[in-house]
């Protein structure tokens, strides 16, 4: 009985204790392809300024990074890409949809255009906006951080599923 | 003589004039004629026409020979303009190439070979561009559903060219660079065969942001497709705004106050240095200069709070409606600007100091991916591109528009047309961006914003409860929307990297029956493979940052 109180009070400082790191140490992997990446590189330059929450870490390659910003319109041409860089990932890793367009596809009901990348790769925070603005995406981070640590703290992965 | 009358007189019996709305001279020419009539006009002695500006085509389902061709020719020492059009059937959907005549014509001959599948006899590589082996159908042509896609596996995206890249050569090496490669902006694509470091031989791949802009614009009214038009160069948004706008009033005949008229003139040459920043700021990233980029970007920041206050978006502005813009400018308008103005120049003389002599970027930039003139207007250049390669043809001094004569600045001409005289050009129209500005905000008009004409001014609310004419013209403009005359029109103004262009054709109807932007980024950047030759792979993300090819123009 001792033991086991022990072991499950050692588990969930050590869940806690990684919760907190994961969720203030994210290192993006923008794929950014179009509008949408120049209000993300708005987010990383000296005015917003990602780097204060640990962020700023931007990776280009899918296996250091653990958040996939999707901004931009993601057509049909580059989903299979999108797919792979995804699947490039290590666990455990999260998707942000930035903007309409990687959303649902916005307004662009078109013969090439995917209608959202959800078609493809799970989706933990959509962000609105056509682009959203540099504080909407900044909330998504923030969002995602706090649900991180909560998953950490009740014991759960924190993975695609949520 | 004109180029026209020699036309007429040489090849009289090969075509017909036709009228043409835009005053620019407009033939019609057997399609089996169209290649000997391009070469004689290229060929001219005093007007020579040496660059096809555009080439495109257009679906005319109830005539007999269906397909258009469109082709927009250039005399660039001149500014003559001359237009050609060919037609062909549905049932033999060809029409010889002219790539023989311009090698500009390759990308826009493929372009229309993949929307409304005509082929053109004699193109040496005929493949879809936009889209992919995997499309089926041709989304251009008005038969075809909007909605209608096709399923793409990682199999069926890119097939180089048969015979070049697979080439059994065991010392050379085939390298794909891209799309996702940060140097790629996310969307291009290049194959590079390497001998050692040494370019050989590349192909670009591009459509990994074909958002179908031009199938959008036929599905929507006149007024809806300015949102569309802001995510073509989305690095200067109200440039195209105003590009798009100011087509559809030459096409109605309206003339737009002059308070519009300036407060264009100065948003757009703030969107011109924005789109400028990005530019020389990825540029120097990808070549491993980052902290210009914070200078940069603070630009930026500072435009987009002007921008956001005048219109309520950062990027995406939307901010020009047809006859005028969406709403008054803010009070302090004047006060932001004079801030601006302020605060810019340090920035640019910072950066200025940091690279410019830097001895590193000069060893990468000068002599790397340059250009003749001669070569840059075969494949169709223009704006900053263009002029640093020594030609000094920029759309706001050649055809002035709003008032651009008015002002005085200068056209900053390179020598060398290579990336370190791009970066240099770009530089100095920062500079002289800011002066038109300083001129244009000091003579600031008072006025009204909107032009008063009933065919596209909504009329106020008082006006619609109070009076008949008011409450007939809101029905109908709400209604019906607003209708250009029949037939079509070419207008173009200078955008960030060049003619920016829109070919639109109107039937009468609420919504276009075809609008054709010609982005001036798709013309330079199908020069960029043949540039690459004999280059070092590391050259790759050097030049094409500095041709500021931006995808969503590109792609549409």
């Amino acid at each position: 009985m001792e033991q086991f109180f022990l072991t499950s009070t050692l588990k969930r400082m050590y869940d806690w204790a990684q919760g907190w790191a994961q969720g203030n140490s994210m290192w993006p992997l923008p794929f950014g392809t179009a509008c949408c990446a120049i209000e993300f590189m708005s987010i990383v330059s000296s005015h917003y300024d990602l780097a204060r929450h640990g962020a700023e870490v931007v990776r280009f390659s899918p296996r250091q990074a653990d958040l996939m910003i999707v901004a931009g319109t993601i057509v049909d041409k580059l989903a299979p890409t999108l797919k792979r860089v995804y699947e490039q990932m290590a666990e455990p890793k999260w998707v942000i949809s930035m903007g309409v367009c990687a959303s649902t596809g916005g307004f662009y009901r078109a013969y090439h255009v995917m209608q959202g990348i959800d078609e493809i790769v799970p989706v933990d925070v959509y962000v609105p906006g056509c682009p959203p603005n540099p504080e909407g995406l900044y909330y998504a981070i923030l969002k995602l951080r706090e649900e991180v640590l909560k998953r950490r703290m009740k014991g759960e992965e924190p993975g695609v599923d949520f | 003589m004109s180029i026209s009358e020699r036309l007429l007189q040489a090849h009289g019996t090969d075509l017909v004039e036709e009228p043409s709305r835009d005053g620019v001279p407009t033939f019609r020419v057997a399609r089996e004629k169209i290649e000997d009539v391009c070469r004689f006009l290229r060929k001219d002695e005093t007007e020579p026409m040496d660059m096809l500006m555009d080439l495109c085509g257009v679906d005319y389902r109830d005539r007999q020979d269906r397909f258009e061709v469109v082709y927009q020719l250039f005399n660039t020492p001149n500014h003559v303009r001359i237009r050609l059009k060919t037609s062909c059937p549905e049932s033999d959907p060809s029409v010889p190439s002219v790539y023989g005549v311009w090698k500009g014509a390759d990308w826009f001959e493929r372009e229309v070979f993949d929307m409304y599948g005509v082929s053109f006899s004699g193109h040496p590589d005929l493949r879809r561009l936009l889209t992919g082996e995997y499309f089926k159908g041709h989304p251009l042509r008005k038969d075809y559903e909007p909605g209608k896609r096709f399923p793409v596996t990682e199999a069926d995206i890119y097939r180089p060219p048969a015979g070049k890249a697979d080439e059994g050569d065991f010392e050379t090496m085939l390298v794909n660079v891209g799309p996702t490669h940060p140097a790629m902006h996310g969307t291009f694509r290049v194959m590079a065969r390497l001998d050692g470091e040494k370019i050989v031989w590349a192909d670009t791949e591009i459509g990994y942001l074909h958002r179908c802009f031009e199938k959008m614009s036929e599905t929507h009214n006149y007024q809806q497709v300015i949102p569309y038009t802001d995510r073509l160069n989305y690095c200067s948004s109200f440039l195209n705004n105003v590009a798009y706008t100011k087509t559809i009033e030459e096409m109605m005949g309206l003339e737009i106050p002059e308070r519009t008229q300036a407060v264009r003139v100065i948003l757009g040459e703030f969107s011109r240095i924005m789109d400028h920043c990005v530019c020389l700021g990825t540029n120097l990233v990808d070549l491993g200069a980052l902290t210009n980029y914070w200078y940069y970007y603070q630009i930026r920041e500072e435009i987009y709070t002007l921008l956001e206050k005048c219109c309520g978006a950062r990027l995406t502005t939307a901010y020009t409606r047809i006859g005028g813009l969406s709403k008054d400018i803010p009070e302090d308008f004047g006060e932001m600007v004079d801030y601006l103005l302020k605060i810019i120049p340090p920035l640019i003389d910072d950066v200025d100091k940091i690279v410019t002599k830097n001895r590193i970027f000069q060893m990468r930039t000068m002599g790397v991916g340059g250009i003749t003139p001669e070569n840059a207007i075969e494949w169709g250049w223009t704006g900053p591109c263009l002029r640093a390669a020594g030609v000094p043809y920029d759309v706001r001094k050649a055809f002035p528009y709003y008032g651009y004569d008015r002002y005085d600045w200068e056209v900053p001409v390179g020598t060398t047309g290579d990336t370190f005289d791009r970066y240099t050009v770009r530089m100095e129209e920062i500079r002289q961006s800011l002066r038109i500005i300083r001129q244009a905000a000091d003579s600031l008009p008072g006025g009204p914003i909107m032009v008063d004409d009933p065919r596209v001014h909504l009329p106020g609310k008082d006006e619609v409860y109070n009076t008949m004419e008011g409450l007939i013209y809101h029905f109908e403009k709400v209604m019906f929307g607003l209708t250009p005359p029949e037939g079509d029109w070419y207008g173009f103004s200078e955008g960030a990297n060049g003619e920016l262009g829109f070919y639109v054709v109107s039937d009468g109807t609420p919504n276009p029956y075809r609008v054709r932007c010609r982005p001036p980024c798709f013309a330079i950047y199908q020069a960029f493979r043949e540039m690459l030759e004999g280059h070092m792979v590391a050259d790759i993300v050097a030049i094409l940052g500095s041709l500021n090819v931006i995808a969503g123009e590109l792609d549409r």
